[in-house]
């Protein structure tokens, strides 16, 4: 049985604990940024002109093609050859928030989709500007049924984060690098990231569900 | 005096169906005109083009005299504008088969919310026009209720009040009843009696209750394969028809 000491993993557990808040902040802000970026592609991709969807729809399938580890060593090391240079955490969260900007736009499209087209209608009888229409009566329409997609999205993000790892991002996947490298003792170290990330995925799961009772009364 | 409503050699076809076929039709301000005719014969799209839902394929409409889909640049007539399709919708108002309230808002505020967003009334002016309109209806104490908590008829008669509170010169009514339980019918028919006294309002009326077309139309349109096959006074048309088609369809429904 591989031994796994008690003590050991207790004084190293404060450190984990605290680099997990770094964790939590990619997430969040990463998630946040893939919200208003699938909204912005949402509606590029539903634009009333071609040279506008088209443009959009491309990136689109380029970004879901290729693998988000290459985007972030592109935006981590390629970027800085053209004088942008961004603190590992911006990057980092600008590139998951890019890539999951993608995806998100997808929910967004079905739920516009849900929306009945006499809404549409309606609106436009009404003498809305389209852009009115959008914002106060599809919008508000569109979301809700989502939402529960969406904070599954974010679940998933958050699991994801210790991809920032590659680009010396210092999250909770990093850090349990580092403590394990200076003894090279992994075990406790990373049984402990495995059980930070099982408990808040637990946690957020159950939100989750709450969120979908409440939604389908 | 010049028609409020006309359609000058009007097509429209979705991929190879035609819908309109060379549609001439005119209609005067003020006038009741009833739209009858078998499904698929094209009424219901000549309300979603005078609406601007659905484009044309071909022809002109215009509406008090100013072309609905082409407008006048620097002399030249060019195809309309968002602004120009806004102004034209202005003098416009539709009620839809399917109601199409917003369902996340109050009863008043489906009715407030467009005259203070399109009209930009006040908060307190939009409220009385509101409730002037849901009164009018007979729906003073649903005020606060949501669409999904309201029988089809009520619903139909906020869709009437949020589309007459924008004060338009026409009023569009797509098969207003046809979603309806028979016994809610009625309610919905008695708002449009009390529009029909409305001397200035013009009306036009998709329909299928053709004892209600007859009471309140002053001229009745029978469509056929996107045209008018015959028009005339509700007597004429009902009693006495020139068209062996008109004869055959009323014989049809009436018996139906």
């Amino acid at each position: 049985m591989i031994p796994f000491d008690f003590d050991y993993a207790r004084s190293i557990l404060p450190l984990l604990l605290e680099a997990s808040l770094v964790t939590i902040a990619a997430t969040v802000v990463s998630f946040a940024a893939a919200l208003a970026g699938g909204l912005v592609l949402v509606l590029g991709m539903r634009a009333p002109f071609a040279a506008v969807r088209w443009p959009v729809w491309a990136v689109v399938q380029f970004i879901r093609s290729t693998p988000l580890l290459v985007q972030l060593y592109f935006l981590f090391f390629v970027l800085p050859g053209f004088g942008i240079s961004l603190s590992p955490f911006v990057t980092g969260v600008a590139g998951m928030g890019i890539h999951y900007s993608c995806y998100i736009a997808e929910v967004y499209r079905a739920g516009l989709e849900s929306v009945h087209k006499g809404q549409w209608e309606a609106a436009t009888a009404l003498n809305y500007r389209k852009s009115a229409a959008m914002v106060q009566i599809i919008l508000p329409q569109a979301i809700p049924p989502i939402i529960p997609v969406l904070a599954n999205y974010m679940i998933a993000m958050f699991k994801d984060t210790p991809i920032l790892a590659s680009i010396t991002v210092i999250e909770l996947m990093q850090t349990a690098n580092i403590i394990a490298s200076e003894k090279f003792l992994y075990v406790e170290p990373m049984t402990l990231v495995g059980l930070i990330f099982l408990a808040m995925s637990l946690v957020a799961s159950a939100c989750v569900r709450l969120l979908q009772g409440r939604l389908a009364r | 005096m010049s028609p409020i409503i006309k359609l000058t050699n009007v097509c429209k076809s979705f991929g190879s169906l035609v819908v309109l076929d060379g549609l001439d039709m005119e209609v005067a301000q003020g006038e009741k005109v009833a739209l009858i005719g078998p499904s698929g014969s094209g009424k219901s799209t000549v309300l979603r083009t005078i609406m601007t839902l659905e484009t044309i394929s071909g022809g002109e409409i215009e509406i008090d005299g100013e072309a609905l889909w082409h407008m006048r640049r620097n002399g030249k007539l060019v195809a309309a504008d968002e602004a120009h399709l806004r102004k034209m919708r202005s003098k416009v108002g539709m009620v839809f088969q399917q109601f199409n309230l917003f369902p996340h808002w109050s009863v008043l505020k489906n009715v407030v919310n467009p005259l203070r967003t399109v009209l930009g009334l006040s908060a307190q002016d939009a409220r009385a026009r509101a409730e002037e309109l849901l009164a009018l209806v007979g729906l003073k104490d649903k005020l606060n209720a949501y669409p999904g908590n309201l029988s089809g008829g009520q619903q139909q008669r906020v869709a009437i009040a949020r589309a007459l509170a924008m004060r338009p010169r026409i009023m569009l009514f797509d098969e207003v009843t046809s979603a309806l339980d028979p016994e809610l019918v009625g309610e919905v028919l008695n708002v449009l009696r009390l529009l029909a006294h409305e001397h200035d309002l013009t009306m036009i009326m998709v329909t299928h209750q053709m004892g209600f077309a007859r009471e309140i139309a002053d001229r009745v349109l029978f469509f056929e394969k996107g045209r008018i096959v015959e028009a005339g006074k509700p007597d004429k048309v009902f009693t006495n028809p020139d068209s062996d088609r008109t004869r055959a369809f009323l014989n049809a429904v009436l018996q139906g």
